[in-house]
């Protein structure tokens, strides 16, 4: 039962995908909705992103420090660890988890208030495929934005390691950066990248798929939007090891 | 003018539609009236092609819309205006550019022309002064006119209405009705309106039919409605007190 409902489920969305990727009818009107996402689903998300990547930061550092400090480490490990741990997961994985809280949850609640007032329904009848007006742009927008928040998600971690290192002096700027610095590789960040490139089409297709589909009304959609985003987390962490498993080897 | 011929709509063993046939002509406003839940919405939506009978045909001007490819049918649309029951204006625009919207997907003229023919539209329901505004701001009937004039824009052959007079003032029901039958004569547009308002029956009812139990259980206009001896039909139209008593006087 659960089996043939997840299949038809996820049939219906390879059908809305299907409507989603085609040629917007209108050039202009496409890039006039896509500089409106930017700015809503990208632009916005910025404050969120340096806000919690900075403390998210800050406490790795303090963390390594008090859990593996010793006298055979090396001072730098702390810096080092730190570094590994923001890029290779937070600033991909779980700042894309914390996006699927906000940006999901706004995509799936925007559409299906669309589509519960009959502006979707209206859409249609003036001859606009709606799918691929409402949820292409999103979907470009999102995709093209993600790649700043984690280039920014990274650097706020490294800013708030640095700010209690200094506020708190456990360690010297000068062990930090030798740490930050210790053997790095840039595959790592295009690794992150990468994986958050795939969770941001996670997160924009999976939530106007779950707004599309609403039926009823302004309680439906806050239901959509719930499932929306645990739908989009699962999906987030299962990619996840996937990608990592394909990524790192 | 659009026929419809023996559509049938079931919802599960629910038989909303049997073998309903009308014709719908041009330059008249046509008004599909019954009792709420007699499958009004339904009917219309089949018509627009939002939803798919069963059986039967759906001819505009003798092209069977049913049997139209994805293409033809994008094609047809850009005919059609449509006026939902709560308006539906996209609320992320303001009111000039929901009217805007179709002249900006589909139309190749230039922007200054565009916004002309926006403006017209707006001029023509009354609505100039307001169309900065965005949606929300407006009163329900306002939203209404601000719908009619985004549904005018592309100069559509056929214009379709649900319940436009819904959660409206029996004033402003009047002027939406109004607004809707003059444009109708116009432009010669095939005008369908779903309705269960006994305003815009006696008002605007150059052809109506009257559903019940899934068929067409009378079919006539407004000069003949009110001395019709159908039962069910009486029913309907006299269910309110006021009414009752009016016809009694009479
Ligand atoms: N999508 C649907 N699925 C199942 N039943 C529906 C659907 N749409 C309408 N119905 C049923 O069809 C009947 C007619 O509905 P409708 O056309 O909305 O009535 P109205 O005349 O008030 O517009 C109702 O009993 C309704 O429950
Ligand atoms: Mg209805």
């Amino acid at each position: 039962m659960i089996i043939t409902k997840s299949i038809s489920t996820f049939g219906k969305y390879l059908m809305l995908m299907h409507r989603v990727f085609a040629r917007p009818e209108s050039i202009k009107m496409f890039f006039r909705q896509f500089m409106r996402e930017l700015y809503k689903l990208g632009v916005d998300s910025i404050p969120i992103v340096l806000l919690i990547s900075f403390f998210i930061g800050a406490v790795i550092c303090i963390q390594m420090k008090l859990n593996i400090e010793s006298a055979w480490m090396p001072k730098f490990v702390v810096g080092y660890a730190t570094r590994e741990i923001l890029i290779l997961e937070f600033s991909s994985s779980m700042m894309c988890l914390i996006l699927s809280g906000k940006v999901g949850s706004n995509i799936t609640s925007e559409i299906g208030t669309m589509r519960v007032t009959q502006q979707i329904d209206a859409l249609e009848i003036m001859g606009v495929n709606s799918a691929n007006f409402l949820i292409f742009p999103k979907v470009t927008a999102l995709i093209f934005m993600i790649p700043i928040l984690v280039i920014f998600s990274i650097a706020a971690g490294i800013a708030g390691s640095y700010a209690i290192g200094m506020f708190t002096g456990i360690m010297t700027p000068e062990d930090l950066t030798t740490g930050l610095q210790y053997e790095f590789s840039q595959w790592y960040i295009w690794c992150s990248i990468i994986k958050s490139l795939f969770f941001a089409f996670i997160i924009s297709s999976v939530a106007s798929f779950y707004g599309y589909n609403v039926e009823g009304g302004s309680i439906e959609v806050g239901k959509a939007s719930t499932n929306s985003v645990v739908s989009c987390s699962a999906l987030i962490l299962f990619a996840d090891i996937v990608l990592t498993q394909l990524l790192m080897q | 003018m659009i026929e419809i011929k023996d559509i049938s709509k079931n919802f599960g063993e629910q038989h909303v539609l049997k073998k309903v046939s009308s014709t719908f002509e041009n330059g008249k406003t046509n008004l599909i009236i019954g009792q709420s839940g007699a499958g009004k919405t339904v009917l219309l939506k089949c018509i627009v092609g939002l939803l798919q009978p069963d059986k039967g045909k759906v001819l505009y001007d003798g092209r069977n819309i049913l049997k139209f490819s994805k293409k033809e049918n994008l094609m047809i649309r850009r005919e059609m205006g449509m006026l939902f029951q709560n308006a539906a204006l996209f609320d992320s625009m303001s009111v000039l550019e929901n009217v805007m919207f179709p002249l900006e997907m589909f139309s190749d003229k230039s922007y200054e022309e565009k916004l002309k023919r926006a403006q017209f539209c707006l001029e023509r329901v009354n609505l100039a002064e307001a169309q900065h505004k965005s949606p929300e701001e407006l009163s329900g009937g306002m939203q209404k006119r601000a719908a009619i004039a985004r549904a005018i824009a592309l100069e559509p052959k056929y214009l379709f209405c649900d319940e436009p007079n819904s959660g409206l003032d029996p004033k402003t029901s009047l002027i939406i009705d109004e607004l809707i039958h003059d444009i109708t004569t116009e432009y010669n547009i095939t005008t369908i309106v779903n309705t269960h308002d006994m305003n815009s029956v006696v008002g605007i009812g150059d052809h109506i039919i009257f559903l019940a139990d899934g068929n067409i259980e009378w079919e006539g206009n407004k000069d003949d409605v009110l001395y019709s001896h159908n039962k069910q039909l009486n029913d309907f139209l006299f269910s309110s007190d006021l009414l009752r008593k009016v016809k009694e006087m009479a």
